[in-house]
């Protein structure tokens, strides 16, 4: 397994590069066409998974708690992501449901779940799991499906449109959302990838 | 910069495939060229993918024919006490604008509009550019295909907004949404137009830079 282990090629543009382990906090960039390809930080691997924890939990409530409620003329309705895939599944509707859910709720999830399948045993200095190396490459696939971020832009503008016909307020699910943005974005300036591949490497 | 030793001399970078390796594109780990499968990820291998361009086009033909039902179906049914009416992407755009919100309205014309048909024209740009000589330097191409790659799920927006509004909007009979057929279509394109990005190797984008050095 050692072989050419002291390489590392860009995923990008294939450029080849002998790699070690720069300073903490400092990065490693391609110099062709400057993606990062190692960042070490303290402690990066322990926030990674309680960061994925957190997540799932706020995705769980997200899907259960309303997150926008409306009124007009005395009618009320607040409705949670949970609710709004009951009315529209059957129908064209179906399908368009099983995308936005998939979208905001199922693949978000799945990534945090992946990484702390793939990481949580390196944190607690465990043996690696089998197949954690590809639950990690999964997680990694499958982030530009993750659109909870977009989502949430998407609910400031709904909100903006409706605003005429009926009086809009925020529910808990929304804040949850915005969080789940933070975190993100929080996250990723955690994330080495380096890092992680060469842990799970290291104790298979 | 630390962590990384250049291997080449100082001007001509050494990839990979000249080295007789192949760079793994999703853990960045390095095999010899003849390995099919990474021993770490467990990632297909390939050193520059033949068939690439092929599924790139195939995306971009499913992206555009999705796009083009999306944009003539209604995407928003809007029924209330006395009226119903019915939406295209274009048309409810052109509605807010004149109805005064007019930041919005820039920011669904931008999403739905503007990004997928400025993403038809930049893949198609890119993977003619791959084979051919082509007028935009390469470091361009490759600045264009970030670029690409990183703007393309924001058009999702429009489907999110559809799918909230008619989810609030269920008040009986006093005012009600329902999402119109171009939402589905709109998202098959999005999801497909992701697919075409994705499929496009950028070490070919290199490649050809590298050959531009040297013809120089």
């Amino acid at each position: 397994m050692s072989e050419f282990e002291h390489l590392i090629a860009c995923p990008r543009c294939d450029a080849l590069y002998r790699a070690a382990r720069p300073k903490t906090g400092e990065r490693a960039v391609c110099h062709r066409c400057h993606s990062v390809l190692i960042a070490p930080r303290v402690g990066a691997s322990v926030r990674m998974v309680a960061l994925s924890i957190s997540v799932s939990i706020l995705l769980i409530g997200a899907l259960f708690l309303p997150f926008l409620h409306i009124e007009r003329s005395g009618l009320g309705n607040s409705s949670s992501v949970f609710d709004v895939a009951l009315i529209f599944a059957h129908g064209i509707g179906l399908p368009l449901v099983l995308a936005v859910a998939s979208l905001i709720i199922v693949i978000p999830l799945l990534r945090a779940l992946l990484v702390i399948y793939a990481v949580g045993p390196v944190v607690l200095n465990r043996n690696v799991r089998p197949h954690a190396a590809r639950a990690f490459r999964w997680s990694e696939t499958l982030r530009p499906w993750a659109m909870a971020e977009i989502f949430v832009l998407g609910c400031a503008i709904a909100l903006v449109k409706i605003v005429d016909l009926a009086t809009v307020d925020f529910g808990p699910a929304l804040w949850m959302f915005s969080a789940l943005v933070l975190i993100n974005v929080f996250q990723d300036s955690f994330l080495c990838k380096w890092t992680v591949w060469s842990s799970l490497e290291q104790t298979t | 910069m630390d962590g990384l030793v250049i291997s080449g001399t100082d001007n001509i970078t050494l990839t990979a495939r000249e080295a007789g390796l192949v760079g793994c594109t999703h853990c960045a780990r390095v095999w010899s060229i003849d390995t099919a499968v990474c021993g770490r990820c467990g990632a297909t291998l390939t050193s520059r993918d033949p068939k690439s361009l092929s599924r790139v086009w195939a995306w971009w033909i499913a992206g555009v024919l999705a796009y083009i039902p999306a944009n003539l179906y209604p995407i928003l049914r809007t029924k209330t006490l006395f009226s119903e009416e019915e939406s295209t992407i274009i048309g409810g755009a052109i509605d807010l604008f004149t109805n005064g919100d007019r930041g919005v309205a820039a920011i669904i014309l931008f999403a739905s509009v503007l990004i997928p048909v400025g993403k038809f024209i930049a893949v198609a740009f890119l993977a003619l550019g791959a084979k051919r000589a082509s007028n935009l330097p390469g470091h361009h191409r490759h600045v264009l295909f970030e670029i690409v790659e990183y703007i393309g799920r924001w058009s999702m927006i429009d489907v999110f907004v559809v799918a909230i509004t008619s989810a609030l909007v269920q008040l009986g009979s006093v005012a009600s949404i329902q999402p119109g057929p171009a939402a589905l279509a709109f998202a098959l394109s999005v999801i497909f137009t992701m697919l075409a990005a994705q499929s496009f190797d950028s070490r070919m984008i290199w490649d050809r830079i590298e050959e531009e050095k040297v013809s120089e």
